[in-house]
């Protein structure tokens, strides 16, 4: 499958890869490059490949305050994002998404592509006892995320609200950007400030060419958009997170409301056998997803994400290992059959920079 | 983009010729294939090796390539630079070689030329 901005990104030098069956650019001029260039000025990602579930009807929050693990009660009053989790009854993780309450009983859910059809199954599934419709609008949706420390400063000029008003996880229906209708929410996936901006598919194409004739503004790849948010420890669906997990588990365990009454697999999370940790490798191997980690010569659990970080210069790993009390020492990755050593460092490895 | 005077593998390295012994280093294809290089696993000097025997590991920030031994032979030198500057490989990959093999008498005749290797990623595409 394409994007509406598929021949945009060729035109652009773009290097097309498979991303679960979608056609993307991994990379335009380099990864390191668009990685620098996110962290000190402004990149924008063509996200359109994203599911976006809508869910509506007289009982719409009542079944999302079911179905999903964070309370999403203020988001259409507030204009609030909420990050939520789905999972499954034995309280695994389906998928993580972002809420947006778009109406007084409409929600709209942008999903991981991948997991797209398998969420909107789910929802279907569950939603037996609601006033409620559950609709797979992913093809009337495309997605630009405009992410850097000068995003505002790009945004801005195209646009008919003031952004400034607009704080971290807020977002804003109706606003004309270049006159073309959007859906702006201060939200993304890389650790900056930034936004990510909805509107129809046959709007794109416009969008993208009006924010790069702003010369602080470059293309970005899907490479540069998983360096950047794995350095920003952002887990990634397939990775950190999966069907084996519970949030609490994966780090998770603020975006689970416990509080709200009862909802989708609450009562199986049972105690955390696991936990995710960070790792910073002495040498420059990259430990890759999959590889074991050993600690006092004990295997103990085994990478989720590792590779070198551009703006910290060296070669970090989250793990998913055996939940117990480590030291920072004694850690060690077997890479290609040889140990390299490691010491365990807090996450998120590079700090955040968003507009609270 | 195709040095005419060295030898080259499908595996897109290239291999030169000198007195020291054959020097080995990949291919301006490879290195545009993987990006960003971030780590070069270098052989030990004095390890024996068979021809097609993954010898040394390219990786780059998206994924991690094994070099392999053009011809049988053992590691006499290696580019100790990259250790500290994987990256030179992307800014020059004709220049900064990889490892450097003693094998007399090797036998060349496996190898591409550079007209057949040009010839060669006609085929890939390129």
């Amino acid at each position: 499958m394409r994007t509406v901005l598929y021949d945009l990104h060729k035109s652009l030098g773009g290097r097309m890869t498979d991303f679960h069956g979608w056609e993307l650019p991994v990379q335009f001029e380099g990864i390191v490059n668009e990685h620098l260039h996110v962290r000190s000025n402004v990149g924008i990602f063509d996200v359109s490949h994203m599911g976006e579930i809508i869910v509506k009807g007289p009982q719409a929050l009542e079944f999302l305050q079911y179905a999903l693990t964070a309370d999403v009660k203020d988001s259409y009053a507030g204009q609030k994002a909420v990050y939520a989790i789905l999972c499954n009854e034995e309280g695994k993780i389906v998928d993580d998404l972002i809420v947006y309450g778009i109406g007084p009983s409409e929600f709209l859910l942008v999903v991981n592509a991948s997991n797209t059809e398998k969420d909107f199954e789910k929802l279907c599934s569950v939603k037996e006892g609601f006033d409620v419709i559950v609709e797979n609008k992913s093809s009337e949706y495309a997605q630009i995320a405009v992410q850097g420390p000068k995003s505002q400063q790009v945004l801005q000029p195209l646009c008919d609200f003031d952004l400034s008003q607009l704080k971290f996880f807020r977002f804003k229906t109706d606003v004309k950007v270049k006159n073309v209708p959007c859906l702006i929410s201060r939200t993304g996936y890389t650790g900056e400030d930034g936004f990510e901006i909805y509107c129809r598919p046959s709007d794109a194409a416009s969008l993208w060419t009006s924010l790069l004739e702003n010369p602080l503004v470059k293309p970005i790849g899907l490479g540069a958009r998983d360096t950047l948010r794995f350095e920003a420890c952002l887990p990634l669906y397939g990775q950190e997170l999966d069907e084996t997990v519970t949030p609490f588990e994966a780090n998770l365990s603020r975006f689970v409301h416990m509080e709200k009454g009862d909802f989708l697999g609450k009562k199986a999370f049972g105690e955390a056998k696991r936990m995710l940790i960070g790792l910073k490798m002495d040498g420059k191997a990259i430990p890759r997803t999959g590889y074991p980690v050993y600690y006092n010569r004990q295997e103990v659990g085994k990478v989720t994400s590792g590779g070198f970080c551009p703006s910290l210069n060296g070669v970090y790993a989250m793990c998913i290992v055996d939940k117990k009390e480590y030291s920072e020492e004694g850690f060690e990755v077997m890479i290609r059959n040889k140990p390299a050593g490691a010491k365990k460092v807090s996450m998120p490895f590079y700090t955040k920079k968003y507009k609270k | 983009m195709i040095p005419k005077n060295l030898y080259y593998t499908k595996e897109h390295e290239w291999v030169k010729v000198t007195d020291e012994g054959l020097v080995v280093g990949i291919t301006h294809y490879a290195q545009e294939q993987l990006g960003d290089i971030v780590y070069v696993e270098l052989p030990e000097v004095g390890s024996e090796f068979n021809a097609q025997d993954a010898a040394s590991v390219v990786e780059s920030v998206k994924t991690a390539s094994d070099i392999y031994m053009p011809v049988k032979g053992v590691i006499k030198a290696v580019n100790r630079e990259l250790e500290d500057r994987p990256e030179l490989i992307n800014e020059d990959c004709y220049t900064n070689y990889i490892f450097i093999i003693d094998a007399e008498d090797a036998d060349l005749s496996g190898l591409l030329s550079a007209d057949e290797y040009a010839e060669y990623l006609k085929e890939l595409g390129e």
